[in-house]
Formats: structure tokens, sequence, C-alpha cells
């Protein structure tokens, strides 16, 4: 007789695990996304919803129509200026902790409406705090997965607070990574070719 | 309808009504004057022989160049154009008519040049007219409703006008 896959199997055992770990497990494995499009990335962000790409396998297929109930607001699409309030006060209504996707050219910066556009925002980071960016016009799904694998890699990476003493900081941050790329500046800067990785002294 | 017996009509029924035409084209227009606009169009609608009974759309044209070195090369005097496509669904013909005015009223940069609102005509001007409005700033006398469509209420400035400045910030976004 072949055994029951899990019935019975965790009877006489334990699963030892952090509460850091358990929640990080469980935050990263639901991610609900918030339903909402603004321009043609909407068509490939519900494509990746749909069965072909299938963004249920990480856990984010259950799009939420309240931001109430969203962690993740996948901002797809041309974000205008009479859009932007509406962008912003959505994401207040989100609970914490949240985290946005900026997908596309558009949301990024501006895109194709950046040089002439009179009516589009240059980047929706001037309207809410942006963790992933996903570049294209638009991404296909495959990079719209890629970056909620990147926003899953945040959460994973995230601490229960301690503070550093009574006062001191808390030590929860991730290190910022320098805009040259490094986290840590290498220490012979002859080394760097390009005048942008340097750093002004 | 599109030839000169038709020109004549429209004068016998509004003498001095045609400002310009030309037949040629490949879509024929025939400009008429900003006073008679809205007679002309509701005797287009309701008794001239092919009844326009549909305006496809309203468009504005700002001639207007702002490079000032192309500018002094350019054979015409900066204006505002105003275009409208007609249809008649019983005789299955087309027409366009144009409205010529002045890009400010009375040269006033500020004061928007004003023409008569076929609203009352077709149906469908009233929200083609409230786009051109807010996009190239005409205003149209006897507009039900005349308010921005597209751009936010508080927006400045019409963005379609050659001479638009983008504002530095809107509500503390950059936009610039
Ligand atoms: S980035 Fe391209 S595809 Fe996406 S909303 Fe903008 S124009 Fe559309």
């Amino acid at each position: 007789m072949t055994q029951p896959w899990i019935e019975g199997r965790f009877e006489e055992n334990m699963v030892l695990t952090t509460i850091e770990q358990a929640i990080n497990w469980a935050r990263q494995s639901s991610i609900w996304p918030m339903t909402f499009g603004l321009a043609c990335c909407a068509i490939e962000m519900m494509a990746a919803g749909a069965s072909r790409y299938d963004m249920d396998r990480f856990g984010a297929g259950a799009f939420r129509a309240s931001p109430r109930q969203a962690d993740l607001m996948i901002v797809a699409g041309t974000v205008t200026y009479k859009m932007a309030s509406r962008v912003r006060r959505l994401y207040n209504l989100m609970p914490d902790p949240k985290y946005v996707i900026a997908m596309g050219a558009c949301t990024t910066g501006g895109g194709p409406y950046f040089k002439w556009g009179y009516h589009v925002v240059k980047g929706v980071d001037l309207v809410v705090p942006v963790d992933v960016y996903v570049p294209g016009c638009p991404p296909r799904p495959e990079s719209l997965l890629e970056g909620l694998m990147r926003i899953q890699d945040k959460i994973v990476g995230q601490r229960i607070a301690k503070r550093v003493g009574a006062t001191g900081k808390v030590n929860d941050e991730l290190p910022v990574p320098h805009h040259s790329g490094y986290v840590s500046l290498p220490t012979d800067q002859s080394a760097l070719v390009f005048d942008h990785q340097k750093v002004p002294s | 309808m599109r030839g000169p017996a038709f020109l004549e009509k429209i004068e016998a029924a509004f003498p001095g009504a045609v400002a310009g035409t030309h037949l040629e084209a490949i879509d024929p227009w025939v400009e008429v004057t900003a006073e008679k606009l809205l007679p002309v169009c509701r005797w287009l609608k309701e008794s001239s022989d092919s009844r326009f009974d549909s305006l496809e759309c309203i468009t504005a044209v700002d001639w207007l160049e702002p490079d000032p070195k192309k500018a002094a090369k350019v054979t015409w005097q900066p204006h505002t154009e105003i275009v409208y496509h007609l249809w008649s669904t019983v005789s299955r013909v087309s027409l366009v008519l144009k409205v010529k005015l002045p890009r400010w009223k009375d040269d006033l940069p500020g004061s928007l040049p004003a023409v008569a609102s076929v609203a009352g005509v077709w149906r469908t001007a009233d929200w083609h007219e409230r786009e051109v409005y807010d996009l190239s700033g005409i205003e149209f006398t006897g507009h039900p409703d005349l308010r921005r469509i597209l751009c936010p209420e508080d927006w400045e400035g019409f963005p379609l006008r050659k001479d638009y400045q983008m504002p530095l910030e809107y509500h503390g976004i950059r936009a610039k």
C-alpha cells in the first residue's frame, strides 16, 4: 500500500521555524494585487493573470476590487494628471505592508508621452513610492511575473524590527545600493570605468 | 452635393455666408462666416436637399508657427480654423464645413475666440465642442454645458495650442 501523501506524516514530528520566516512565508505566498488597469499595459496584466501565464502559481492571482483587501498595487498603464490624485488616494487606502509595481514605460518615466504629452505624469514614482519597476511597452507577462518575484524577494528580506538600544535606530533597513549598483563601494576608485560610477567627493 | 450647384443654393439661401471654397480637394470644403454658421447648419440639416443629419466630428486647427525663423516664411496669417465633417445618412454624401476665427478674440491673448454652438442642431456636438474648448480654447456661445471634458477641471491653458507651455508642476507633481 502506498503511503498517504500528507495525512499522518506530521503527527509525530515537529516543524521548527521562526516567527519571522513564518510570517514572511505567509505574506510572500499570498500577495493580493489590486484590480486596476489604466491603459494598454493592463491587457498584459490580465494575460499574466489568465490561464496561460497563471499568476496564481505564485499566490498572486486573487485580484481584489477594493484597496482595503489588497497588498500590491500594480500600476499598469498611463497615469494622467487627472488620475494621479486617485492613484495616491487608492495607495493611501491600502493596509500596510503594501507594495507597488510600476509596470511599463509610462509608469516608470512617462514612456512614449515623455516629451510631448501634456497629460501624462512623468513616472508614477512622483505620486506613490515604487518598489519594483518593470520596463517594456508593454512588458510581457513573463516580465511582470519576474517583477512579482522581486517583490517576493523584498518580502522575504523583511525582519521583525529590533531596536538597537533603548532609543536606537530600528534595524530592519535594507542596504541601499549606490547608484553605481555597488552595495559597498570598491576602495579602488580608479578601477571604475564610467564617470557616473564614481562617487563625488 | 459636391458641385457648384450646391454652392449656389447656399448662396441663394444665405447671401454672403460663403467665405471660400475648395472643390477640387479630395474632401471638398466650404468655408462659411462665423456669424452665419448656425443658420447654415440648421438649414443643411433640415431644409437642404440632402439632409445632413449626422455630424461626424469637430476639429480645431491652430495655424501658428512658433519657430520665428520658419514663421518668416509662411504665407498665411496666424488664425484658428474649426472644421465640421457632416454626413447625410439619407443621400449618403459628405460635406466639410470650415469656419475661420482669430487665435484670440480682438488679439488679446487670453480672451477666447467665440463661435456659435451647434449642439442644438446635432446632439453629437455637445461633447465634441467641450473637447475643442478643453484642448484648443474656443468658446462656443449657447453651449448647454461648456466645461473641460478631458483635462482636470482646474487645468490651466489649452494644451493643443501651438504656443502652449507645460506648467512646472501640478498639485505638487513635477510636470517638466
Ligand atoms: S508602457 Fe506602453 S503599453 Fe504600457 S501603458 Fe504605456 S504606452 Fe501602453
